[in-house]
């Protein structure tokens, strides 16, 4: 049997459970959110084995139905969103102690994984939009979950600012839709090779700016990033891995992937491509110097990893802009494999060591009551397991060898060079160097130096707390050592995947 | 031609109101008309003058046929507007929770984060 609906159905159904159950049951928020997130992991790593699918929703073939697809690129991304909502609800259980209304929260958590499932399997692109809308929802209620003064103004900005980009969003497919009279993406990409033969019509160059802005918004790309360095430090610890970890790169990177690549046909080349490809390298490296510029100067140390979070968005979003404009010029496919696998490959490794690190900023708030860094310190003698396994994501996300941010950088960085880029890959050097310093800042403030007033208090987290972050350090290193396996299972299936626009179309159409 | 262009004229307006009110109903209120200008954009996309409802009977007459409108971009406004509605109702929900913190609903006021 295809479980590709099971995805969504899982989630989507725990959602309305826990808090129905939840009148009986006080505890079954914890128990059912993790129960079924653990299924869905397990589910997301097999999914590896199976090749990829098409499943027709009630039975209806596309075009006329909906179509859910898994793919390589699906695949990736079902593995990073199911193993971290795992992992980020078993950290919840003991940190979310302090607040109320859990089942609230556990609902709202498993609606934001179903409608980020559902952004990943669709196939279609209104379908998209409507899953986008309910991972977006439930993510902005997760912001303000705290109803604090600060959390609510950063869920109402986040909210403000999602609209727009959603607005956009649908402005767009209405576009594609007027252009091309469907909505399934293999079929709009086949009207769009048959009719305009790569060469761009005006319509759909429109269509594609208003799916750069929207996308881009989600992902957090520089001219359209404000909303996130509010967004994720006033999150509860779990929600800031969950958003900074997957959010952002299903509802973001995933669709300006899908759309420009599978649906818009960038590898067939012509005007619009190039255009497209040019604005996703500007946005990459503005992501790049912005994120890193901003990040050295915190004090907070989730708004400190919220400012990385842009500047490694940008890396990937480089990696990715590469391949596509060395695929929409016509220059060797070798190399544009290449730039796309570094993207991917950043992209996967920013799952691990951005989980990680924010849910150990999580813990170290747990145990110290604070998260600015001038308070902090020593908290290598206090908390051991945390500040260990900090310190591996800060060596990954540095690019120290042998980490496995070290080997997803310098692939993007090999590639972008060999596609004749220099002056953009030595900003991007220059800017690992800063990703470097504000590492160091972490370490130097946090996890070395003496011990400060607040750490002297403070304990080892519980085990429920401290697991996840040893699972994802443990992937901060494989990732890099194993690459063998990880590459020839997830990631270069997924690479094919955006390569072989054609071969999309023919998976979905038969 | 023109509908498109008063529908673009309609957004920019929404857009407009976003950016430049200060009050957080007044940005609550753009992003609605935002809304409804895309809501409008899709609607115009299916429309067709002289059009019937798309219901397939037999025997039916082509020149009928070739009359009905495209169902689809109805199906999809009508899950827009059911989409606009959540978000309209959590947007005044946080608006309403923010009023009670700070006793206003100027963001100038509100706003000490810095982006």
């Amino acid at each position: 049997m295809n479980p590709l609906p099971l995805y969504v159905a899982i989630p989507l159904g725990a959602a309305f459970l826990i808090p129905l159950l939840g009148l009986w049951w006080k505890k079954s928020g914890e128990t059912l959110a993790s129960l079924f997130t653990l299924i869905l992991a397990i589910m997301a790593v097999l999914q590896v084995s199976r090749p990829a699918a098409v499943y027709h929703m009630g039975g209806w073939a596309p075009p006329v139905g909906i179509a859910l697809v898994s793919d390589g690129l699906s695949t990736l991304l079902l593995i990073a969103i199911n193993v971290v909502g795992f992992l980020c609800i078993i950290f919840s259980i003991k940190y979310m102690q302090r607040y109320t209304g859990l089942n609230k929260y556990y609902s709202l958590f498993m609606l934001m994984v179903a409608g980020m499932n559902g952004v990943v399997v669709s196939g279609d692109l209104f379908n998209l939009y409507v899953f986008l809308e309910v991972a977006s929802i439930a993510s902005y209620a997760l912001v303000a979950f705290g109803v604090g003064a600060e959390e609510l103004e950063a869920g109402f900005k986040y909210l403000i600012l999602g609209s727009v980009a959603s607005v956009m969003l649908l402005f767009g497919i209405g576009t594609v839709y007027a252009v091309t009279g469907t909505l399934n993406m293999a079929d709009v990409a086949r009207e769009i090779a048959m009719r305009f033969g790569g060469e761009m019509n005006p319509a759909l160059l429109l269509a594609g700016a208003f799916f750069l802005m929207g996308f881009g918004l989600k992902a957090a790309l520089v001219p359209f990033h404000a909303w996130l360095p509010d967004a994720h430090p006033s999150a509860p610890a779990p929600i800031s891995a969950m958003l900074s970890g997957v959010v952002i790169k299903s509802l973001g990177i995933y669709a300006i992937c899908r759309v420009f690549f599978n649906v818009y046909g960038i590898a067939a080349g012509g005007a619009g491509a190039v255009i497209f490809a040019n604005a996703m390298i500007a946005f990459a490296l503005l992501s790049i110097i912005v994120g890193g510029i901003l990040a050295i100067g915190q004090w907070d140390y989730k708004r400190l990893l919220a400012y990385s979070s842009i500047g490694q968005i940008g890396y990937v979003m480089l990696g990715i802009g590469v391949g596509a404009r060395v695929l929409a010029t016509g220059g060797q496919l070798s190399i544009a494999g290449l730039a796309i696998l570094g993207g991917l490959f950043h992209m996967f490794n920013h799952v691990a060591f951005k989980s990680l690190l924010f849910l150990s900023s999580g813990a170290i708030q747990h145990a110290t009551g604070t998260r600015d860094m001038k308070q902090l310190g020593g908290l290598r003698e206090k908390m051991p397991v945390t500040a260990f396994t900090t310190n591996m994501a800060a060596l990954s996300i540095a690019g120290v060898p042998p980490f496995s941010g070290f080997w997803s950088k310098l692939v993007i960085l090999v590639a972008t060079i060999k596609a004749g880029h220099t002056a953009v890959a030595v900003v991007a050097i220059v800017f690992a160097f800063v990703t470097l310093v504000y590492c160091i800042k972490v370490q130097r403030e946090i996890l070395y130096g003496t011990v400060s007033k607040l750490v002297e208090k403070a304990r080892e987290v519980p085990a429920l707390m401290y697991v996840p972050l040893i699972l994802l350090a443990i992937a901060c290193v494989g990732f890099g050592l194993l690459y063998p396996v990880v590459g020839v299972y997830i990631l270069e299936p997924a690479r094919d995947a955006l390569m072989n626009g054609a071969e999309y179309i023919q998976l979905v159409l038969g | 031609m023109t509908v498109y262009f008063l529908c673009v004229v309609l957004l920019t307006m929404g857009l407009y109101c976003l950016v430049a009110k200060k009050n957080i109903v007044k940005k609550i209120i753009g992003i609605v008309i935002m809304d409804y200008a895309v809501n409008l954009y899709l609607i115009i996309v299916g429309y067709k003058t002289g059009g019937v409802a798309p219901i397939i009977e037999p025997d039916m007459p082509v020149a009928t046929l070739e009359r009905f409108v495209d169902p689809l971009p109805q199906a999809m406004v009508l899950t827009s507007i059911v989409i606009g509605l959540g978000v309209l109702s959590l947007m005044v929900a946080m608006c309403v929770r923010l009023y009670e913190k700070h006793g206003t609903f100027d963001m100038s006021v509100i706003s000490k984060l810095r982006g």
